[in-house]
């Protein structure tokens, strides 16, 4: 059934049976352990002098079945499972899991728990995407923005150690809302934040935006088309890079997304550049969000009314949300009992991975590295 | 466009909403012709999952999920199939070529194949691992021993 409009540009899958031994093709292995990884990721290359031919991905080294614990633990006790699958963006994966158990139950998180979500989830997404900048500038070569990103960063895990006590996984929501009431001060420390951070963008472009090594080794490496994203579900900053203006807080809104006013980078090439300027581009477009969220937090409870042992009517919904590397997605199954009777996440960093492939082939063994960064995976969601 | 799913195939289509979310369930013999129709016709372009539930009580245990995506209709739907145990499905790999590791990772866990599949193995586990541990009959502390004593060199992972 294979037809023109479906199959890859240039990634043809009938090829997978090839003679054993060619003697021009060397065969090497990357990983399980590799400081250019970013976790535990093994890629089995396929070269041809410095050429990639083609990557096998090997994964699961990190699974820890988290899909099979939900289903052993109560809806409320898997809160804080989630937060350990994209353990550098935990505030998103527990926003897409308290959103999908509301949805279930058919309770709605209050205006002023809202407002809090996205101000925090934006900050997740800043932090994540300097955790990216720096790991992914590191690998290429340049060490400095490294440092940028981790010293900025520290001041968003500041805010959310003080407003729940943990810095990575934060177990920030519940369901139904917030179980804390924001700190005193909160709203000016993140003011402050946000008058921090806006020129610390300009300084990170500084460093690499026109800085020839660095175009060097980004511009056209990696490209990949929005043809070919589209069809191997990849989504995010690498499907915005490539040209497709698509992003669930615009395409279907979820939390009070609808009231804020931010644009959607998006690039032409789908090249590694381009996904850099993207990302670049969406901190200042988090930051947007979060000034104006942090100036109109109505007053009220920050909890719903929900029942203390939950039950949710037997049935299923599917509900995701843009996680800062694409769309995560819960798929939930509630037989009416205390416990999800089947957890799916559907991660993004898993889908995304997918497209190594077909984004390495024809590029050199270097590039490789560029790749897994631009990628911005992170090994604890693809496991799971 | 349900409604011209239903004129076609009848009672093998069953269209579905719960909580605003429009599914439907259909009969597995017409699962490929479905896939096809909604990938070429109905422009869902964007297969976002593919996941199973195990219902250990049911003559047909298994339900196979595809949840998908219309970029041009903003719109999802989601495909559901009942099948026994041991029954294979067609694989959409050649409809959407990221169904590739998600069809592998409802075999790993749940051991149901996807004929025409390019590498039907598993994902997530090793491969000489035995057992799939998303079915129900599998316990939260269950492991391969056998597995984990050869190639860990340990006694239990517990």
């Amino acid at each position: 059934m294979t037809d023109s409009n479906t199959s890859l540009s240039h990634l043809d899958l009938e090829t997978h049976e090839k003679p054993f031994l060619d003697a021009n093709e060397l065969v090497i292995n990357m990983g399980p352990q590799h400081p250019a990884t970013h976790g535990v990721l093994r890629v089995i290359l396929r070269l041809d002098g410095e050429k990639v031919l083609g990557l096998e991905c090997v994964i699961g080294y990190l699974h820890r079945g988290v899909e099979k614990i939900g289903e052993h633990r109560t809806y409320t006790m898997f809160n804080p499972y989630v937060d350990r699958m994209d353990y550098v963006a935990a505030v998103s994966n527990g926003l897409g899991y308290c959103e999908t158990v509301e949805k279930l139950l058919n309770v709605e998180a209050p205006p002023r728990a809202q407002y809090v979500r996205v101000i925090l989830t934006e900050l997740n997404r800043l932090a994540s995407h300097q955790l990216w900048l720096g790991t992914h500038a590191l690998d290429i070569g340049a060490i400095t923005p490294l440092f940028y990103t981790f010293r900025d960063r520290e001041e968003i895990l500041k805010i959310f150690e003080k407003y729940c006590g943990a810095r990575l996984t934060t177990h920030a929501f519940r369901i139904g809302g917030l179980q804390y009431e924001t700190y005193n001060g909160f709203e000016r420390e993140v003011k402050n934040f946000l008058d921090f951070f806006r020129p610390k963008i300009d300084e990170y472009e500084e460093l690499l935006t026109t800085n020839r090594i660095w175009v060097e080794r980004t511009k056209n490496v990696g490209t990949i088309s929005a043809q070919d994203c589209i069809a191997l579900g990849v989504t995010g900053p690498v499907l915005r890079a490539s040209g497709v203006k698509w992003d669930l807080r615009k395409a279907q809104p979820y939390a009070n997304y609808k009231n804020f006013d931010f644009d959607i980078p998006t690039g032409q090439r789908g090249d590694t550049y381009d996904r850099y300027l993207v990302r670049v581009a969406e901190m200042r477009q988090s930051v947007r969000i979060i000034e104006q969220a942090v100036g109109g937090i109505p007053e009220g409870p920050v909890m719903a009314k929900v029942p203390k042992v939950m039950k949710p009517p037997a049935g299923e919904v599917y509900h995701s949300i843009e996680a800062p590397k694409g769309e995560l997605g819960y798929f939930i199954v509630s037989d009416g009992s205390t416990q999800p009777y089947r957890v799916r996440v559907r991660p993004p960093s898993f889908v995304n991975l997918q497209a190594l492939d077909l984004m390495c082939r024809g590029q050199l063994v270097a590039d490789v590295i560029a790749v897994i960064g631009t990628l911005d995976i992170v090994l604890g969601e693809v496991d799971r | 466009m349900i409604a011209k799913f239903k004129s076609a195939y009848g009672s093998g289509v069953e269209p579905l909403t719960y909580a605003g979310q429009n599914y439907m369930v259909v009969d597995s013999s017409l699962i490929p012709e479905i896939l096809h129709i909604l990938r070429n016709e109905e422009q869902f372009d964007y297969c976002v999952d593919i996941t199973a539930v195990h219902y250990p009580k049911r003559e047909k245990q298994f339900e196979v999920v595809w949840v998908l995506y219309s970029f041009a209709h903003n719109q999802r739907i989601r495909v559901k199939t009942q099948i026994v145990d041991g029954e294979t499905l067609p694989s959409s790999v050649p409809i959407w070529p990221g169904a590739n590791w998600l069809e592998r990772e409802v075999f790993d866990m749940f051991g149901i194949r996807f004929d025409g599949h390019p590498d039907m193995k598993r994902i997530l586990l090793p491969d000489g691992w035995k057992g799939h541990p998303l079915r129900k009959d599998y316990g939260i502390l269950q492991q391969d021993n056998e597995w984990v004593q050869i190639n860990l060199g340990i006694e239990s992972g517990q």
